[in-house]
């Protein structure tokens, strides 16, 4: 549910708990979004070919 | 066969044999499923549930998987956050048993809920004021955290590390992986603690209701302290069964050890906890609403006072003394039996504080209302167990879980 939704309400819960929501949702997408978009900049440049087949821990 | 698919430099069974263990397990799956498409074709009253007992077997099973997956959280929360390095031997299986957890604990919902179509309204049609509501979200937001924890483990199978894109994205994902373990840590802690609050707000169930601080119930900070305490003894059970049925050791001593003696303390300071929260509601909260503690354990033929006993003692005080203790947690015997008591009494407390609220009578007129689950609830209750077994031994077979397995055994 975003502001200007029709069920919206601006009051202290629905802001504690839609924030919170799209806030860790933010989070999560963005640390994805940034995995994603280094490792095809990395790829492109041609890194990583070399450890074909080797396990990273 | 697969062999190419087997990471470098360790054994595993033929694919033959392979085949016939995942074909023995898939068959408990597909009954599982079976019921599970009686539910959602015929509806819930292929349960047993009724108007005393809308949470049952479903909830309870949620509830503990939650509780015992919480070895997720709370050994990324030590390895990232606090520092523990040396967890990091045992970190991939603990996320794999979270994940397996909080995806079997989503798949129950979705049948308990009936209607899976509209699982979203949760999210688009949220009640502000409930703390299901705020479990729902977290539960969600961490099964998100949980799967990106685990998809570098998946591309570090052998083949798939070959292709570069797949490599890297695995590295960047490592690189940044405190980040998601913080957020799980947070997620955790709410939901985990929600889950113990939405018992403890209910003013009309005096077997569960407690007081507490502001807005949140003694059982909102119980339930995240003892997820925290008890979820590791899971991930080492389960590590001594993968390793007992391998016949391999594939987590080192010091690991073990050091989680064990960790997951000790905290069940040692949650138990003195739960004896404190225990004995304040049978002698103040208990008798303002005009019971005494043996209202709730007599006159019926299940819950009798063996069952806190087998929560708080067995399930408590024991392992967290075995485990606490340097010999105890150096033998192998008293390891294990104290790491599968914890088990017990955590899913012991999950267990009464959803099913025994329901059976104690409230009112007057009412009766002890017992509660059998049907078939239908049996079997989609050991769906995800099949499921996760077939889970562990695929990524057993094919990805890099435990990183000293080769320094151990070849």
């Amino acid at each position: 549910m975003f502001p200007g939704f029709f069920e919206w309400i601006w009051d202290g819960g629905h802001v504690v708990f839609m924030g919170g929501l799209w806030y860790a949702l933010g989070i999560i997408g963005m640390g994805l979004t940034f995995c994603i978009l280094k490792a095809a900049i990395e790829t492109a440049q041609g890194k990583g070919a070399e450890h074909g087949g080797d396990e990273h821990h | 066969m697969d062999s190419a698919l087997i990471p470098q430099g360790v054994r595993r069974c033929s694919l033959g044999k392979f085949a016939f263990f995942i074909g023995i397990v898939g068959a408990v799956l597909l009954w599982g499923v079976y019921a599970m498409l009686l539910c959602w074709l015929k509806g819930l009253n292929q349960t047993n549930m009724n108007d005393y007992y809308g949470f049952a077997l479903w909830i309870w099973a949620d509830l503990a998987v939650i509780a015992l997956g919480g070895g997720a959280f709370f050994t990324g929360f030590l390895k990232y956050i606090v520092g523990k390095d040396e967890l990091k031997n045992i970190i991939n299986y603990a996320v794999l048993i979270g994940f397996i957890c909080y995806s079997s604990a989503l798949l129950i919902l979705a049948i308990d809920i009936g209607q899976p179509l509209r699982g979203w309204f949760i999210f688009w049609h949220a009640n502000v004021h409930s703390m299901l509501t705020e479990v729902a979200f977290c539960l969600s937001c961490y099964f998100a955290v949980l799967s990106i924890e685990y998809l570098p483990l998946v591309l570090e199978n052998r083949q798939l590390n070959k292709v570069p894109f797949f490599h890297n994205l695995a590295h960047n994902m490592h690189e940044i992986m405190a980040v998601f373990a913080a957020t799980g840590a947070f997620l955790s802690f709410f939901h985990q603690g929600s889950l113990g609050g939405v018992a403890g707000v209910l003013f009309g169930r005096p077997f569960s209701f407690r007081e507490g601080a502001f807005i949140w119930p003694w059982t909102f900070f119980l339930f995240t302290w003892s997820a925290a305490a008890y979820g590791p003894c899971f991930t080492l059970a389960l590590t001594k069964l993968i390793e007992k049925v391998t016949r391999k050791k594939l987590v080192g001593d010091k690991c073990v050890d050091l989680l064990a003696k960790i997951s000790g303390w905290m069940i040692f300071t949650y138990i003195i906890a739960k004896i404190a929260d225990t004995y304040y509601w049978a002698t103040v909260t208990a008798p303002e609403g005009g019971f005494t503690l043996m209202d709730f354990y007599s006159n019926n033929p299940m819950y009798g006072i063996w069952i806190l006993v087998l929560e708080i003692v067995i399930g408590g005080i024991i392992p967290a003394l075995i485990l606490i203790t340097k010999k105890g947690r150096r033998s192998p015997f008293l390891l294990v039996t104290a790491v599968i008591f914890g088990c017990i009494g955590v899913s012991v407390n999950r267990w009464v504080m959803v099913l025994q609220v329901m059976a104690v009578p409230v009112m007057p007129f009412d009766t002890w209302a017992m509660y059998y689950p049907s078939w239908q609830e049996v079997a989609t209750t050991i769906l995800p167990v099949a499921y996760g077994v077939i889970l562990v031994a695929l990524s057993y077979r094919y990805l890099p879980i435990f990183p000293q397995e080769k320094e151990l055994n070849y």
